[in-house]
Formats: structure tokens, sequence, C-alpha cells
């Protein structure tokens, strides 16, 4: 089985894509609404602009159908940043090689202290994240991070650079859990400005991971667009066809979707296409919509209010008090972040709004039997 | 008119199937057959006389359209099913297979574990496999893993003419299924069948309902006509049943 997520993204047109959401009209919407089962038409005219007057109505199923499939909880997940070492150069982030900020990578000591940070904060899910540094933060420092804290966390997951079947097999050995890797944007031309440099600005290979990650076996993988590098109709269009496609080649994967908006960061980049509050709630209500199991993930890039209102309309795991900087929480918080994160509230404060507001948050929905 | 399905390269204009079996006469099998326009009937071999290059019920439909789909019904487990399958494809000279293998004789229930095990083992032998199977999910994902041109779900069990039972399992199967589904097995009626097309399934396979019915070749008209139907309706995106929409506080006041 040779053929990948690429020979069906190639038989996709840009444009063509646009037009067709573009196209939807308000009876479009209202038959989607309408249906149980939809797919990947009705779920453009969820993104499209004739969806916005029916966005109360969205919000309404997808909190339903949500709480049919999750019931009142939330999966909290904490991410640890371990090197902000990178040879990439990526126009929108932090840690891209021009940058000229101070570089660090995580010790052993280090990366415990962080630890026994997070566990006191009650975290047992924890997101691994790295820039892409083969010399320093390769696969052999991933796997020994991974095997010095799996003692500690029941789930494991990491976003790092992509890599090959191989190495992923030999992570999830060492019990890795799940992977999350965005496309940052599906629209291949507009890829190659933000990454003119490095590994990271082979499209292609990049388009492909969640083939390696399915082929591999992995738990879990996670995908997304980094939204405000393009028209955000058209990437989530792309991102919940390979979401389809990928349930359909890799049937014994879980999945989940993020929705990454871009950030301020030192040496920053305005948005290309600006997406409003409004239309990401579109969007994760679209998610929802076309599929009722997929996972949505909610970081604290986005602001109090949002986040206090998102987690009825179809998330279903959230971070807290994120630290976006390697040493962030204990060790140097004073470094540079990869980017500003908007709600700072506490973890334990985070726990407080959920369950004042009916939902439950959930530490630990794991154990590896292996 | 409506589009065409293609198992493993070949195409079919018709996606009703049918079979050979409990007819009164060979010649009402071969007018019934002619009538539902079916392009693949199945035949069990141990029903043929592989011997015999005159076997009469054979003869009945050798026609330019039709394709034998010959069946391994009758055998208990995967080794006489390969067997099976290989004295099928030397007899008749097809690598098509429709693998059946019910070891309990009264409900004829397809065995999960044997089915997989035969399927691997005949797909590398270079068959086209075709394996009758509960309506299974996973089940069907591992056919397709090891190279399952498609699955063959049953609706209800075999003979009953009971309809579509396994409709929930149904739905998935046809949601994840990178292979085509055929409903196989419990399909009675007409409407039946064109409610398996509505739901989306690729093709039918109708036997017991045509060759029982009073009279066979109006039945192969009814089933070839409601096959149509149901895959035009299909295609077509079927009206929803309509829900109220609960009124409730609003959820998106904060974007305001």
């Amino acid at each position: 089985m040779n053929k990948t997520f690429q020979n069906l993204f190639d038989t996709y047109n840009w444009d063509d894509t646009l037009a067709s959401i573009n196209a939807k009209t308000a009876q479009d919407v209202e038959y989607a609404l309408s249906k149980t089962k939809r797919d990947l038409e009705d779920f453009k005219a969820f993104i499209s602009p004739a969806a916005a007057p029916y966005l109360e109505q969205m919000a309404h199923l997808s909190k339903m159908t949500t709480k049919k499939r999750f019931g009142n909880t939330i999966q909290m997940y904490v991410p640890m940043y371990l090197s902000n070492e990178c040879q990439n150069i990526c126009t929108y982030c932090g840690f891209s090689m021009t940058n000229k900020i101070p570089r660090r990578t995580l010790t052993d000591d280090e990366i415990l202290k962080e630890v026994a940070f997070l566990k006191a904060k009650g975290y047992d899910h924890i997101l691994l994240v790295t820039g892409e540094a083969n010399k320093t933060v390769g696969v052999p420092y991933i796997k020994h991070a991974i095997e010095l804290i799996r003692d500690q966390f029941a789930n494991i997951s990491m976003e790092v650079q992509p890599l090959d079947q191989h190495e992923y097999e030999e992570l999830i050995e060492a019990n890795l859990y799940a992977v999350l890797v965005y496309q940052e944007t599906y629209h291949r031309d507009e890829y190659k400005k933000h990454h003119p440099k490095g590994k990271k600005s082979n499209f292609d290979y990049r388009l492909d991971t969640a083939d390696r990650l399915g082929k591999a076996g992995v738990h879990k993988i996670g995908i997304g667009a980094l939204f405000g590098l393009e028209d955000w109709r058209a990437d989530s269009f792309f991102t919940a066809l390979h979401l389809k496609y990928l349930q359909k080649t890799y049937w014994k994967t879980k999945y989940s979707i993020s929705f990454p908006r871009l950030r301020p960061h030192s040496g920053g980049l305005e948005p290309k296409v600006e997406m409003t509050d409004k239309n990401l709630v579109q969007t994760i209500c679209a998610f929802r919509l076309l599929d009722e199991d997929v996972e949505l993930s909610m970081s604290t890039r986005e602001s109090e209010v949002f986040r206090n209102n998102i987690v009825h309309l179809g998330i279903t795991s959230l971070s807290a008090e994120s630290k976006t900087n390697p040493g962030g929480y204990v060790v140097e918080p004073q470094s540079l972040e990869q980017f500003e994160i908007s709600d700072e509230r506490s973890t334990e404060l985070i726990a407080e709004m959920l369950k004042q507001s009916g939902l439950e948050p959930v530490w630990k929905d794991w154990e590896a039997f292996n | 008119m409506n589009d065409i399905l293609n198992i493993a390269g070949k195409k079919f204009n018709s996606r009703l199937f049918t079979g050979t079996g409990k007819f009164s006469s060979n010649k009402l099998m071969s007018e019934a057959i002619l009538a539902s326009e079916s392009e693949l009937v199945t035949v069990a071999l141990k029903r043929v006389d592989v011997e015999n290059e005159q076997d009469k019920m054979l003869q009945s439909i050798t026609k330019p359209h039709v394709n034998l789909l010959p069946n391994t019904s009758g055998v208990r487990n995967a080794k006489e099913a390969v067997f099976a399958a290989q004295l099928a494809r030397e007899a008749l000279g097809t690598n098509w297979i429709k693998l059946e293998i019910h070891p309990d004789p009264k409900y004829l229930l397809p065995d999960p574990i044997e089915t997989l095990k035969a399927t691997e083992e005949l797909v590398k032998l270079g068959f086209i496999v075709m394996p009758y199977i509960h309506a299974d999910p996973v089940l069907c994902k591992r056919l397709e893993d090891v190279g399952a041109q498609c699955v063959m779900p049953l609706g209800a069990p075999i003979g009953t003419n009971k309809g579509i039972k396994t409709v929930d399992f149904l739905e998935i199967i046809i949601e994840q299924s990178n292979v085509p589904v055929i409903v196989d097995a419990g399909i009675g009626s007409p409407s039946h069948a064109a409610y398996a097309m509505e739901l989306g399934a690729d093709a039918v396979l109708v036997n017991t309902a045509i060759a029982v019915s009073q009279n066979p070749v109006q039945m192969a008209i009814a089933f070839k006509m409601a096959v149509e139907a149901g895959r035009m309706a299909y295609n077509a995106k079927l009206a929803s049943i309509k829900k109220h929409a609960e009124a409730s506080s609003p959820l998106t006041s904060f974007l305001n």
C-alpha cells in the first residue's frame, strides 16, 4: 500500500476548492444541518460565508453532539517545551533560525524539575515540544526524554519535526502515545514562502507525515492548519479532507484536530487572512458536525472569554497555564517564548472554571499496556 | 444513467448481483437472470459438475454479459475454502471467488476467523476475493487490510427474506470502507434492496427472493428497478427527516 494522502491531495486545486466553498448557499447549510451523517460537501457548507447566520444553530447541534459522545468532561493536557534550537526558518515562529534569541535544550535535571512542577499541578497527559535541530534534539534525545518521564505520565504526546516511519516506531515502542503535526497551510506556494529554509521547506514530506505515523501504528495523530497564513476556509477543508482520508486508511488510530491562530511572537508576522472569533467558532462546530468522535483541542492561544465559552461548543481537550519556552515553568521562566499565550490563568483556575460550568476536568485517561 | 460500479478493475452497469440456487428449473433461472440484467451471477461450485463441460445449469447462464462468480458454499474452514477456490479457478476459468465459509449447516452463518484466514491466502494466490461475512465493521477493515476486493456483509440471516436488519452496522461499514460494500443475504423484497442502496451500499446480491417467488421473472425485473431507484436516490441525496431544534439560551452571544 504505497498510496498516501498526497495522491488524493494532488487531485484538488486550491482556487477551485475555495470557490466551491464560497458558492455554498443557505439551502446547502440547512440541508447539512438537517442530516445525521454528513460528508465533506456538508462541511464546506458549514465553513462557507452562507453559514454565518446559522452559527447559533450550529453551536447548539455541536454542543449536543459533543455531549452525547464525550459527556460532561474535558481532557486536560499540558505542553512542555524541551528545546528552542531550530534549523528551520518559519516566518511566523519565535524559534525561527534567524531570530537572535538565546538557544536552550533542557538537560535531564532540568526536565525533571519542570516535570515535578507539572505533576504537582495534577497533569498526567503531557505534550513534548521541540524545534527541529537534529544534532541536539533528534530522535535519540526525544527517546531519552520519553524514557526519562514515562513513569510519571500516563500519556505522552509530542509535537516535533516530521520523522521517518522507523523512527516513529522506535518512539512508540518507548511509550509515545500521540504525535501532533500541523501542515501549517495546505497552500503549496504559500507554504514555500513561509518555510524558505531547512528540512521543513519540504511540503510533501510534511504532508505525508500522518501516513508514516499511521503505518507506524501510533495511537493518535493530531492534525491542523495554522490559521492566518492563508484562507482559513480552504485550509479547514483540506484539514477535513486529510482527516477523512486518514480515518479510512489507518482505522486503528484516533485523531485530533487543533485550531491554532497566528499569535504575536518576537519578530512577528501579521496574519495574511484574518480569522475572527466567529470564524473560529464556525470552524470548530463544522468539525464536530462532520465527525462526532474526533477529538477537538484548544490551547491557551485563545482568550479567557473565548475559552470559557468554547469548552461547551465542541472542544474536548484543553491545556492550561502553558509556557512556550524551554524551562518556562521553573527552570528559566524569563526566556523568550515561541508565541505569547493569551489565557494566562492557572491550572487551578481553569479547573475551577470548568467545574463551575458543569464540566469535569479529566487528568488521566490512558494507560500503556505494552 | 446510474454510475458504474468498479470491482477490482472490472466494470458493472448493473448493481444487482444474483444467484443460481432454488429455482424450479434451469430454464426459469436463465430467464430470470436475463430479466434482472445482472452481470454477476454466483454459482455454488458444489452444484457444478466440473468434469462435464455440458453441465446444464452452466450452459443455461452462459451469456456474453453474465460473469460467473463461483462460491465456496459448503466448505467449513479456510483450508477447504482455498481448495474449493482453486478447483473453481481450474474448472470455470475465473479467479473471482465468492468466499462463503459456514461451519454451521443450519443458519449458514459465516465464520469470521476462517474467512479472514482464507481471504489472506487466496489474495496471495491471485484471487479476487468477495467474502460473505457478518455485518462486522472491524472484520471488514481487517479483510480490506489483507486485500479483499470488496466485502459482502449480510442484511439478515441468509434465506430469511427479513430485510436489512443490520442497518446500524452496515452504515458504519459503508462509511469506513475503501472497497465496494455489497449487501448479501436477507434481502427479501425489492424495497429491502432499494433501502440498502439508499444507505450507500455499492450493490446487493439477491437469490432466494427471486428464485422462490411465484413469478421469478417479474420479481427479477422488480429487483432490477428497485436497485436502480435506490442507487439513483442515493446519488441524488435524500431529503432529510425534519427535526425541530430546541430553543435554549444563546451559545454564541459572547461573540458580539
